[in-house]
């Protein structure tokens, strides 16, 4: 049986031999995110690739409007900071603090993706109109994607964290710390892309 | 979110089905997981192999004859990719790197078995998948590069359910080489440092990075090629604005770190066999390792070599071959370090040692037309000829296969605990080497005399060529049945192999023969030097 006495460590009593050894899931969640910022790589040297070498047509350069993006900008740097308050809320045993700053971590995320959703509605360009529409739906499109399996893991976090019998507790943060992790990630993928796409 | 995990309940014996029926479940145990990749891959590449012959039939004669010309596109389109993704690189990491990694890490499983199981089974149905697309109407026939235009407007519903069966596969690959990177790295049996590990440890290392690093990159690429054909977005359309070269370059940027994800693991095994059958310590250790990771490094920064013909600017030209050029540095290290492993070593022939042999006679040459297609007026010559064709077929089947039958008969015995046949086995290597050789050595003169691959008829003067080589295809084909043969007896009633039938010192040979769930009864046993024969002879002396 194996039981998880910290969260640095994944105690394995065998019964003749006793091996401990360091809890990896850290590790390999880095080694994911690795990869899946690869997939962003290959999706902004795409971008800036035509941006370079591919002159859009008259009547397809756009003026961005920046209030939005600048409003969801600053939605998920306040998020990733309230996440942060969450785990060290956690880490002192109050459960239902780190439960209301997970539960606002999360709102501010759906705050986001609506906003996101808004702006889609209001652009003068549609998906398939000419290769900067293609360009910026599918950037931020699977951004939001990533935003919107942060919050809902965030929201399973949060159910977990409450107090009769939730999982997550100071003696697991396993999970809150993997998820912040993911959350921080996609913050700052989203500060690269807002660089690339609406301020170059 | 499991919070305690039980390898009790999780590897017990009690509670994992028996005997062969263990094969078709959820196992985590990681030998049951080597196994059901080896068998899996090996089941399609008998497809593919089929799918081969088939186009070795249409090419013995210069007209499109035994089938349709877009059925043989669809055909050499599936052959690339069921080979590709389904049988090299399955096999060559996800079989042998989960059934031997653990062992020489001193670990009792992979460092997340649950992944582990969830990267095999992804195989099986995306492999259907990829073999259904075949038969749906439209088949994918863009070639196993699947570049833009051709794969957007040739007809579709094939198409995207092979690009959906590809994201599956390199998915399957990503989790695999998330393993392989937290099982070398954090799981070490304390003690064991790095510069001990076997040389197939470091091999997987630099290739799941590789994974890692290039695979997402080829999803995000095929993801925006779907877009393409089922939206009608313009991304590698020019009719719409867009850029095919893009595609060439992000595809690329996968595809040719791709090479290496399938022959440095081969690389990693010849290693582990030469010494071994030898007896002697593997020659040149500390520069084996510099070098893979010396590949790793220039591996990912070649890419462009491949597009020497796509309106390359010259200094890209300039720098990707001179890049390239670089790379014959550290094969050139590693090929010298086997011979001098041979030198002088006390050299038993037996099937593994002369599969092993075939494999570096096979990639030295497959190795010297690679540094020649990196210079640029060659290339320009040779693109798209079948020059190219035998080169690559030099090194991933006269390489990595090879090595992957040399690595059967190699560890079979440790497998089964029964050894194979050695008279059929040397037999199954010279129909393979001769067959391979007269097989793809004419395909040189043929793309030097220009022409060209991927096409189902051909100039009349190429005929007696062709046929030749359509012949030595016949042998490859003939080559596989001693060797189903001899599996299949040797299951049933091989002789008994002991549990180190070639006193091997690598930690796997040091358990029982087949090992037990979690690979040792006790502590695993810390090698401290897994080549040491040297002192082995020197003591007997």
């Amino acid at each position: 049986m194996t039981t998880l006495d910290s969260s640095k460590e994944i105690q394995k009593n065998n019964s003749e031999v006793n091996e401990t050894h360091e809890d990896f899931r850290m590790f390999g969640l880095i080694t994911f995110l690795i990869a899946d910022g690869m997939t962003f790589a290959g999706f902004f040297a795409a971008y800036l690739t035509y941006k370079a070498v591919n002159p859009l047509p008259d009547g397809a350069i756009y003026e961005l409007e920046l209030p939005i993006p600048t409003l969801n900008t600053i939605l998920l740097l306040v998020s990733s900071a309230t996440f942060h308050r969450a785990g060290k809320a956690l880490l002192k045993d109050k459960n239902s603090d780190s439960q209301k700053w997970l539960f606002f971590t999360a709102f501010l995320g759906i705050i986001f993706l609506i906003c996101q959703l808004f702006e889609y509605f209001h652009l003068p360009f549609g998906l398939t109109d000419n290769l900067f529409a293609s360009t910026f739906y599918a950037l931020t499109g699977f951004h939001g994607l990533h935003v919107t399996l942060g919050t809902l893991m965030i929201l399973i976090i949060a159910w977990q964290s409450r107090i009769n019998g939730g999982r997550l507790t100071s003696q697991n943060m396993f999970p809150l710390e993997a998820v912040e992790l993911y959350w921080h990630f996609v913050d700052g993928i989203w500060v690269i892309l807002f660089i690339i796409l609406y301020l170059l | 979110m499991t919070i305690s995990i039980d390898p009790q309940k999780t590897s017990n014996e009690s509670l994992q089905p028996k005997g062969w029926l263990r094969y078709f479940s959820f196992s985590l145990d990681h030998k049951v997981i080597g196994i059901q990749y080896l068998v899996c891959g090996f089941l399609f590449y008998l497809i593919g192999g089929t799918l081969a012959s088939a186009i070795r039939i249409e090419l013995a004669s210069p007209m499109s004859d035994f089938m349709p010309r877009d059925v043989y596109n669809q055909v050499l389109t599936l052959h690339g990719t069921i080979m590709i993704f389904l049988w090299i690189v399955p096999v060559v990491n996800g079989a042998f790197g989960n059934y031997l990694i653990p062992f020489y890490v001193g670990a009792r499983d992979m460092a997340f078995p649950r992944l582990n199981a969830v990267a095999f089974w992804l195989i099986p149905p995306s492999g259907l998948m990829l073999v259904a697309s075949y038969f749906v109407e439209g088949a994918a026939q863009a070639g196993w590069t699947a570049y833009p235009p051709l794969s957007i407007t040739t007809p579709q519903s094939g198409q995207i359910i092979w690009i959906l069966s590809v994201l599956l596969l390199g998915g399957s690959s990503i989790f695999g080489g998330i393993n392989f990177i937290a099982t070398i790295i954090k799981l070490r049996r304390p003690g064991l440092k790095l510069m001990q590990l076997p040389m197939y440890c470091w091999a997987m290392l630099g290739t799941s990075l590789l994974v890692v690093l290039s695979t997402p990159v080829l999803a995000g690429t095929l993801i925006l090629l779907s877009f393409d054909i089922i939206a009608h977005t313009g991304f590698f359309n020019p009719v719409l604005g867009g850029n095919v070269v893009v595609y060439q370059h992000l595809f690329w940027f996968y595809s040719h770190p791709a090479v290496y994800i399938m022959v440095l693991p081969a690389f990693g095994l010849v290693s582990e066999i030469l010494p071994v059958h030898a007896r002697k310590p593997l020659f040149g250790y500390t520069t084996m390792v510099f070098s893979i990771m010396g590949i790793v490094v220039l591996g990912l920064v070649v890419w462009a070599h491949h597009m020497f013909t796509s309106g390359t600017p010259p200094w890209m030209r300039l720098f990707f071959t001179i890049a390239t050029a670089f790379i014959a540095v550290p094969t050139g290290i590693k090929f010298f370090n086997w011979v001098a492993t041979l030198w002088g070593g006390k050299i038993s022939i037996n099937s593994a040692m002369l599969f092993s042999c075939g494999f570096i006679i096979n990639f030295v040459f497959g190795g010297i037309t690679g540094v020649a297609l990196a210079q640029v007026p060659f290339d320009i010559h040779v693109h798209d000829t079948y020059f190219v064709v035998a080169h690559f077929h030099y090194i991933v089947y006269g390489g990595t296969v090879f090595i992957i039958f040399s690595s059967i008969y190699h560890w079979f015995p440790k497998v089964t605990g029964k050894m194979l046949n050695e008279k059929l086995g040397i037999l199954h290597f010279f129909i393979t080497f001769i067959g391979f050789n007269l097989c793809f050595a004419p395909q040189h003169w043929l793309g030097l005399n220009g022409m060209p691959r991927r096409v189902a008829e051909y100039d009349p003067q190429f005929q007696l060529v062709n046929q030749i080589s359509s012949l030595g295809a016949l042998l490859m084909a003939i080559s596989t049945i001693p060797f189903l043969i001899n599996v299949f007896l040797s299951v049933r009633n091989g002789k008994d192999a002991g549990d180190n039938p070639w006193n091997a010192l690598t930690p796997e040979w040091l358990t029982s023969s087949p090992p037990p769930v979690e690979n040792w009864e006790g502590e695993a046993p810390l090698v401290e030097e897994p080549y040491g024969y040297g002192k082995e002879i020197s003591e007997q002396k």
